[in-house]
């Protein structure tokens, strides 16, 4: 029955399309119908705006690794994600400023104080999601589903009142450490050493961890735990251990992410998070959760489209539109594509 | 007695060791109907607090809180219990005395009506003391740490969000979907109240039986009563749109996507004020003043004046030494409100479709085995949720005479998911006992707290200043976890929700059955 079931399906699938793959189809050709008019509109803001969402994709990509990443082992929303990366970018701008008197005009000594920062903000934001998982989480891994997912509401809560207790309610400026200068200047189009900077950190990081889930002992032990978690176990593989690491992975990235927004972006506020945070798990749902390249992709395509929404000169929504859009994407994909862009669907991966 | 009662709910059983007469006690003692253990422990801390009543207040207040906390936690893991009880007895080591004897007397009164009738007793006496509230709410005495009484006002907001729990318990805790947009639904029915009885539509005038209202004025003009309905409608409506597309999703899916919806339908009413050059919501300064309820001049006369012609320019009549004031008939339409959301809750609950809820909740897979059509119980859940807070959403706006949408924000779905989560889901008593606590701290209790905090608390030369209600989206958080970790089917669950909490269910959802092309597959599963 299993196999008669499965194995059709990877062979002979070119299935006619359903009235419902039509229907977003259809939207998808309404989408790149847009983007033509507005390119021939005005190619050079069209290509920069692109490379604002691309790099704000990155920025994305980060925190929505995070949530594919605990979804994937836990099948958990963990809400508190976005919460983390805002106290991510809190801690490096206190961290840097207080520590280690960060200001602008400091020279190349800006490099390592930047790197130790980086690399504080990212032990302590695992620290604080790897707790969340403890604390709020873990007792309750045998409870129905609804259970973990109201913690992880209150453990959002929590950690965006802490936000609101140590660094007040308006924004928190960072300084502007990195170069504003132009990279390369061709016909409109302004590439500037911020958005370089967003690129040359991210990318790297993103290999990284895509060798350390697929190529390394601690990585084999996360897939076989999100496949099954009672195996893995019997297995001698530690199920806590494992779960915990991947929090802390998921806190690391989240905090590298809000170091990259704090220092391109250049302010922070205590509520930012969430919102971001939601913007990211649209982001990973769309690439296909549990999918690590997936969510990158998803990412930069949320980031385009954000991106596109908010600066392209022929009939884009504006700013004001900017969440509804998110969320449409984010309904209309579980509506029509519930496994996401790459994800492959199972019965429970929708 | 106590003593007895305390080692035996401290202690753990050990069945077979029952040499000495402390373990012959303890197997005694747990050979007992759990009810009688706890009402004998409860009784016995009663007694206990009450003698020590007259020789020390703050132990007196200690005990009983110590009890409660037993009663309520059950808490056997010693570092919490120390935690609790430590945090607990320095509270009421503060407090003053006569509240707690008033409440105590209460409670004993309540105890000795017999355990049939005493359902009815409670809802009797609550309502009773409800309807009477505006009468006596500023002769009550003052709350350690809560400060005085909330006002009649307060008590209003605290009736439409009780009514708004009351709704989303429907969906949250009988048919066990979680919706984390429910503020949308609040937001339909005050936009649909707001849309057709104010002066928002001023290009026409259209009035239909809008009594108490002058007759030249622009705009829609819908009496209240009729809006009241159909703001209910419009949601459920609402409700079933966002629920055709989304409840085919598994639990979490859900959540989010309903969260995404009510973060949708605020950002409409932000920016409504130029849907391609129409103002329908008049974006951020919102839509006010709304019309005022009222039963018109005819019926007014007719009845005496007992029902007023117009809410807002209502009465000054004086009833047993109290002076009728406008928030005074709110408030008692509130109740009525009140009372036919939880008739129809009460009986939903045990209809055929509320069981075919309650199964869905269980097993999803075998409730759709036995024939429950899955997407349309849950829609109905959903339509029959919203109704409730359409209804709500819409009195709501009347009240304030106004709608913003700057009052949905999704911290107030989270608010209303933790009144349903802190009262107990999946019963209607006790989600109304969290709505109404959590309602006023938001409303008057938090600061209030926050103030005698900052004035009594002094350590060694330092004052706390705190902005307690800056900081309410946290204390609910704290509440969301402690509930589930503590305490998973809330203060005062429904028998059946406990078990499931406790034994645990199969709520693996029976996943996109409607699709031939991918259809459920255990064994594939892992392909």
């Amino acid at each position: 029955m299993a196999a008669d079931a499965s194995a059709p399906r990877l062979v002979e699938r070119i299935p006619r399309p359903s009235l419902i793959s039509s229907i977003g189809l259809g939207f998808v050709a309404l989408l790149v119908i847009w983007l033509i008019k507005n390119f021939t509109v005005s190619p050079s803001s069209f290509i920069q705006v692109s490379l604002i969402g691309l790099t704000t994709g990155c920025l994305y990509a980060l925190v929505a690794l995070g949530y594919t990443l605990v979804y994937g082992i836990l099948e958990l929303i963990n809400f508190a994600n976005g919460d983390v990366f805002m106290l991510g970018g809190m801690f490096a701008i206190t961290y840097s400023t207080h520590f280690f008197n960060l200001h602008p005009g400091q020279g190349p000594v800006i490099v390592p104080i930047l790197i130790v920062t980086l690399v504080m903000v990212m032990v302590s934001c695992g620290l604080i999601n790897a707790t969340i998982e403890r604390v709020a989480y873990r007792p309750l891994r045998g409870a129905p589903r609804l259970a973990p997912l109201i913690t992880a509401i209150g453990a959002s809560f929590i950690i965006e009142d802490i936000g609101l207790i140590f660094w007040g309610p308006n924004y928190v400026p960072a300084p502007s450490v990195f170069p504003t200068s132009s990279v390369f200047n061709v016909g409109g189009v302004n590439f500037t050493w911020n958005m370089l900077i967003v690129f040359l950190f991210t990318i790297p990081v993103l290999l990284i961890l895509l060798f350390l889930v697929q190529r390394t002992r601690q990585g084999k032990a996360m897939r076989a735990t999100a496949q099954d978690m009672d195996a893995s176990a019997m297995m001698g593989i530690d199920v806590n251990r494992t779960i915990s690491f991947t929090f802390v992975l998921a806190g690391g990235l989240a905090g590298a992410a809000g170091f990259l927004y704090a220092f391109y972006v250049t302010a922070v506020r205590f509520d930012q998070g969430f919102q971001l945070g939601l913007i990211a798990f649209t982001a990973a749902v769309l690439g296909g959760i549990g999918n690590l390249p997936g969510a990158v992709l998803g990412a930069v395509l949320i980031g385009l489209i954000q991106a596109w929404n908010e600066g392209l000169p022929w009939h884009a929504p504006g700013s004001d539109w900017t969440e509804s859009i998110v969320f449409s994407i984010l309904i209309l994909i579980l509506v029509f594509r519930p496994e996401g862009l790459l994800g492959e669907r199972t019965p429970e991966g929708g | 007695m106590t003593e007895a009662a305390a080692t035996a709910q401290a202690g753990v059983g050990h069945p077979g060791d029952e040499i000495g007469l402390r373990n012959r006690l303890r197997a005694r003692w747990q050979g007992l109907p759990e009810t009688h253990r706890a009402a004998i422990s409860i009784g016995a801390i009663i007694v206990a607090s009450l003698l020590l009543f007259f020789i020390d207040h703050a132990l007196a207040f200690g005990l009983l809180t110590i009890g409660a906390v037993y009663w309520i936690f059950r808490l056997p893991p010693l570092p919490y219990r120390l935690a609790a009880e430590g945090a607990l007895v320095l509270v009421f080591l503060i407090a003053g005395p006569r509240s707690l004897a008033a409440l105590l007397a209460i409670g004993f009164a309540l105890s000795w009506v017999p355990p049939k009738r005493r359902d009815y007793t409670y809802a009797a006496a609550a309502l009773l003391l409800t309807v009477f509230y505006p009468f006596y709410a500023d002769k009550m005495f003052t709350v350690p740490v809560f400060g005085v009484w909330p006002d009649v006002a307060t008590g209003v907001y605290m009736l439409v969000f009780i009514m708004m729990a009351v709704g989303l318990n429907i969906v949250v805790g009988y048919a066990g979907l979680l919706d984390l947009g429910y503020v949308a639904f609040y937001a339909v029915g005050a936009y649909t109240a707001a849309w057709f009885a104010s002066e928002q539509f001023a290009h026409t005038t259209w009035h239909f039986g809008a009594v108490g209202i002058d007759p030249t004025l622009p705009g829609v003009h819908v009496t209240i009563w009729l809006l009241l309905p159909l703001a209910g409608i419009v949601a459920a409506l609402s409700g079933i749109a966002i629920g055709l597309p989304t409840l085919r999703l598994r639990g979490d899916y859900l959540a989010i996507v309903t969260l995404g919806f009510g973060e949708i339908l605020p950002q409409i009413a932000r920016n409504g004020d130029s849907l391609f050059g129409f103002n329908l919501t008049n974006g951020p300064n919102g839509i006010t003043p709304l019309d005022s309820p009222g039963f018109g001049h005819t019926i007014s006369n007719a009845t005496g004046g007992f029902l007023p012609a117009n809410y807002l320019a209502c009465c000054s009549a004086k009833v047993l030494g109290h002076t009728i004031q406008y928030t005074d008939v709110y408030f008692w339409t509130a109740v009525l409100l009140l009372i036919f959301t939880v008739f129809c809750s009460l009986r939903l609950q045990y209809s055929r479709i509320g069981r075919a809820w309650i199964a869905i909740r269980e097993d999803e897979t075998a409730a759709a085995a036995m024939g429950i059509p899955l997407m349309r119980t849950k829609t109905w859940a959903y339509a029959s949720g919203a109704f409730f807070g359409g209804i709500a959403g819409a009195y709501y706006g009347v009240y304030k005479s106004s709608t913003f949408p700057g009052d949905f924000f999704f911290n107030i779905s989270v608010f209303i998911l933790c009144m349903v989560i802190l009262g107990g889901m999946g019963n209607v008593w006790g989600v109304m006992v969290g709505a109404a606590f959590l309602a006023y701290l938001n409303q008057e209790g938090l600061a209030n707290t926050g103030a005698w905090l900052n004035s009594n608390i002094h350590v060694a030369g330092w004052r706390p200043n705190i902005d307690v209600p800056l900081y309410a989206s946290g204390i609910y958080g704290v509440i969301l976890i402690a509930v589930m970790l503590f305490r998973p089917e809330g203060l005062i669950p429904s028998r059946r929700r406990a078990a499931e909490f406790h034994e645990g269910v199969h709520d693996q959802p029976l996943y996109d059955i409607q699709h031939d092309e991918a259809h459920y597959d255990p064994q594939g599963a892992e392909l």
